[in-house]
């Protein structure tokens, strides 16, 4: 524990990296898969395009995307930024797409009867009703996120995976327990948050 | 008033609604009725344009409505669906003040709006405003569904099955009590439905409809009387003579002075249930309470 | 990246076939384990309920937390990674097993103790048999997690396709790095794309 008490400052500097670098792949994520999955939802073409492509995305394993995103974007944050969002973003979209279509047509029919225009049909009808589905897709993206990140130290991304990868180098077993423990509680913590999100 | 004027509206599958020529004059309720898919939601929707039409003209209280915006055209209708098309995310109060919000009206307007509705159609406002639609029953929902459509007192309604979900044992009564409400605020409806007694007793006309064109167009009476056709006799069923029965009461056809023995029915009974009570006591003359007697020829002559 | 293949055919062939050893034997050891678990476990609610839990914690943790918390325990090579890929495994076909046992037709388990079979017939003869595509659907989401997982083991010497992408980004050789990253792809793809036809085979037949 020696080592642990020593670098108390950077095991905490790598937490907050990774939770940073989960956040932003996050938010950048959804920033992509709200508007295509609301495009998507109403249009077959695209919507068969977007789940087909989601999925093949969703099944390369991590540390084949960044791989082969490497040559690509290069090394560092801004390419484990882009690389974990671009992970996240194919379940975000999923999840819109499902959670808009298992819209009762029957709500939308009355909602365009009443008069709602097609906007305030989605901001106050749709919307709300696939926020179960997208908070489960959150759920699933939050979790492959903070495990992929981890990873994403290896392409210079930083966060709590450099603790592990650094601790396999030097053969440093406290600096691996703490980095992998630590990623753990963060995974259990954020899962068990959006759980009770999803309760309520 | 609703006036249609040649409206085509032709299904990629083929189908849809053929030159229909319909109008329903102001207060009145004309029931829509006809097999399954031969157009009779396509016409309705056609009206608040949820379906645009491929030609023809459509007139609501005297307007063009081909030449409004859609949007605001259906904030001037009401619109009840079959199991209602409540918003399952909001509470009831919330689901009754969707178009008043949509207009714009204050909260304390909405407010008072919400609870008066809920009122007409029969459910204490303190009791139902903040219960969510899954916590309703079939019919209480369908009430809510109505209440919603009244809210911002639309002279015209649009009603597609709004019954259709509801359990037999409540339907004749939930009829019978938006039937009077519409009535009494003097609303013009167009209701769809598949079932010839709910048509009847609901609408002061019916309109038959056979693969998207219009048979026929007449009072439940004429129609039940004289049907324009074969399909049209047996869409109203073998027992069509019963059910034009159902429409008279003792009180409309001429009775007997002379009194007659036996259990006396109220003036108010249908001439359908006067018909059975002879049939059940093997007679031809029953005593009226309010006095004289029903005989059976009288009953016959109202054919 | 054909490049290097073409020059490097050992070096590739012999990262695949580790590759597919230590996601077969993860892969089988994850099922022996869950598999005899969830039979265990379908007549207990109560520890059932417990132990899925549990199965859905393990299934939250990132692969390379668990992969790297093993080494203490167990060391470098092989055998550690195998280890790993089989608590990647478990999670999967258990929580997908009981679902599908505790969800049997009750109709038909009811017929069956009618008929006169033991617990353990009705179990063996009727339960596990309707909860084959549930027992299906697990293993096909393990055989993924386990095959994606596996290109974790090159962090603590466990070998594979990810030694290429190690060893791709340490030299620089880029070809090296997406002959690796490409073949873990495809060969996470088809896993996936081959238990799915898998799948849709067995419940048409
Ligand atoms: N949006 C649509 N697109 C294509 N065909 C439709 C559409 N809506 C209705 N139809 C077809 O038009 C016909 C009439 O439908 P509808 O008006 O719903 O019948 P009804 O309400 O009398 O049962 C049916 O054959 C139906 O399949
Ligand atoms: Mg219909």
């Amino acid at each position: 524990m020696r080592w642990t008490w020593r670098n108390l400052d950077s095991i905490g500097a790598a937490l907050g990296e990774h939770v940073l670098l989960v956040g932003a792949a996050l938010l950048l994520a959804a920033a992509v898969a709200l508007p295509l999955g609301v495009l998507a939802a109403r249009r077959p073409v695209l919507r068969a395009a977007a789940m087909g492509g989601s999925a093949v995305l969703y099944s390369v394993p991590t540390l084949a995307l960044f791989a082969l995103l490497v040559p690509l974007l290069g090394l560092g944050f801004r390419a484990a930024l882009l690389a974990l969002a671009s992970y996240a973003m194919p379940v975000l979209l999923r999840a819109v797409v499902t959670g808009l279509e298992g819209v009762a047509p029957a709500v939308r029919d009355a909602a365009d009867g009443m008069g709602l225009t097609p906007r305030q049909k989605l901001w106050q009808v749709e919307l709300p009703l696939a926020l179960p589905s997208m908070l489960a897709g959150l759920r699933v993206a939050v979790a492959t996120l903070v495990s992929a990140a981890t990873v994403a130290a290896y392409i210079g991304g930083g966060g709590l995976g450099v603790l592990i990868l650094t601790g396999l180098d030097q053969g440093h077993t406290e600096k691996i327990l703490v980095g992998a423990t630590l990623v753990c509680a963060l995974a259990l913590a954020a899962d068990t948050a959006l759980r009770r999100m999803q309760r309520a | 008033m609703i006036e249609l004027r040649g409206i085509t509206k032709a299904w990629p599958g083929g189908a849809g609604v053929q030159a229909l020529d319909l109008s329903v004059p102001e207060g009145e309720c004309c029931a829509l009725i006809g097999p399954s898919g031969c157009g009779k939601t396509t016409t309705l929707r056609l009206v608040n344009r949820l379906v645009e039409p491929d030609a023809g003209s459509i007139r609501i209280t005297g307007q063009d409505a081909l030449a409004q915006d859609p949007v605001q055209l259906r904030r001037g209708i009401g619109y009840v669906i079959q199991e209602g098309g409540l918003f399952p995310h909001r509470r009831v109060g919330a689901n009754v003040a969707v178009v008043p919000a949509l207009l714009g009206w204050d909260a304390a307007r909405t407010r008072a709006r919400v609870e008066e509705v809920l009122a007409l159609v029969g459910l204490d406002p303190a009791q139902y405003r903040d219960r969510w639609p899954h916590q309703l029953s079939g019919g209480e929902r369908q009430r809510v569904g109505v209440a919603r459509a009244l809210a911002a007192d639309p002279p015209v309604l649009l009603l597609d099955e709004p019954f259709g979900a509801v359990d037999p044992l409540r339907r004749a009564q939930l009829q019978q009590e938006v039937l009077a409400l519409l009535k009494r605020l003097r609303k013009t409806v167009l209701l769809v439905t598949h079932d010839v007694q709910e048509a009847v007793l609901l609408g002061d006309s019916l309109a038959l409809m056979r693969a998207g064109r219009l048979v026929q167009h007449a009072a439940p009476a004429e129609m039940l009387a004289r049907p324009a056709d074969g399909f049209v006799a047996d869409f109203l069923g073998a027992d069509r003579a019963l059910t034009r029965l159902g429409l008279f009461r003792i009180s409309d056809v001429p009775r007997e002075a002379a009194s007659v023995p036996g259990e006396a029915l109220p003036e108010a009974t249908t001439l359908r249930d006067a018909l059975s009570a002879m049939l059940e006591r093997g007679v031809t003359a029953l005593p009226v309470a309010e006095g004289g007697s029903l005989t059976l020829e009288a009953v016959l002559a109202s054919r | 990246m054909i490049g290097w293949l073409r020059d490097h055919p050992d070096v590739f062939l012999e990262a695949l076939g580790q590759h597919l050893a230590l996601s077969a034997a993860g892969l089988l050891a994850g099922v022996a384990l869950a598999l005899p678990a969830a039979l265990l476990l379908a007549r207990r609610p109560v520890l059932a309920g417990w132990v899925s839990g549990g199965a859905g914690v393990l299934r939250t943790l990132p692969s390379l937390a668990v992969l790297a918390a093993l080494l203490p325990l167990l060391g470098v090579g092989f055998t550690p990674s195998v280890v790993a890929l089989a608590l990647l495994a478990l999670p999967p076909v258990l929580l997908h097993a009981l679902v599908g046992l505790q969800g049997a037709e009750p109709a038909a388990v009811e017929a069956a103790r009618g008929m006169g079979f033991t617990p353990l017939q009705s179990l063996l003869r009727v339960e596990l048999p309707l909860a084959l595509p549930q027992v299906f659907a697990g293993l096909r989401t393990a055989a993924v997690q386990v095959v994606s997982g596996a290109a974790l083991a090159t962090f603590i010497g466990g070998g594979g396709l990810g030694d290429l992408v190690t060893q791709g980004m340490a030299l620089l050789d880029t070809a090296q790095l997406l002959a690796g990253g490409s073949a873990i792809a495809l060969l996470a793809l088809g896993t996936e794309a081959g238990f799915g036809w898998l799948q849709r085979r067995w419940e048409r037949a």
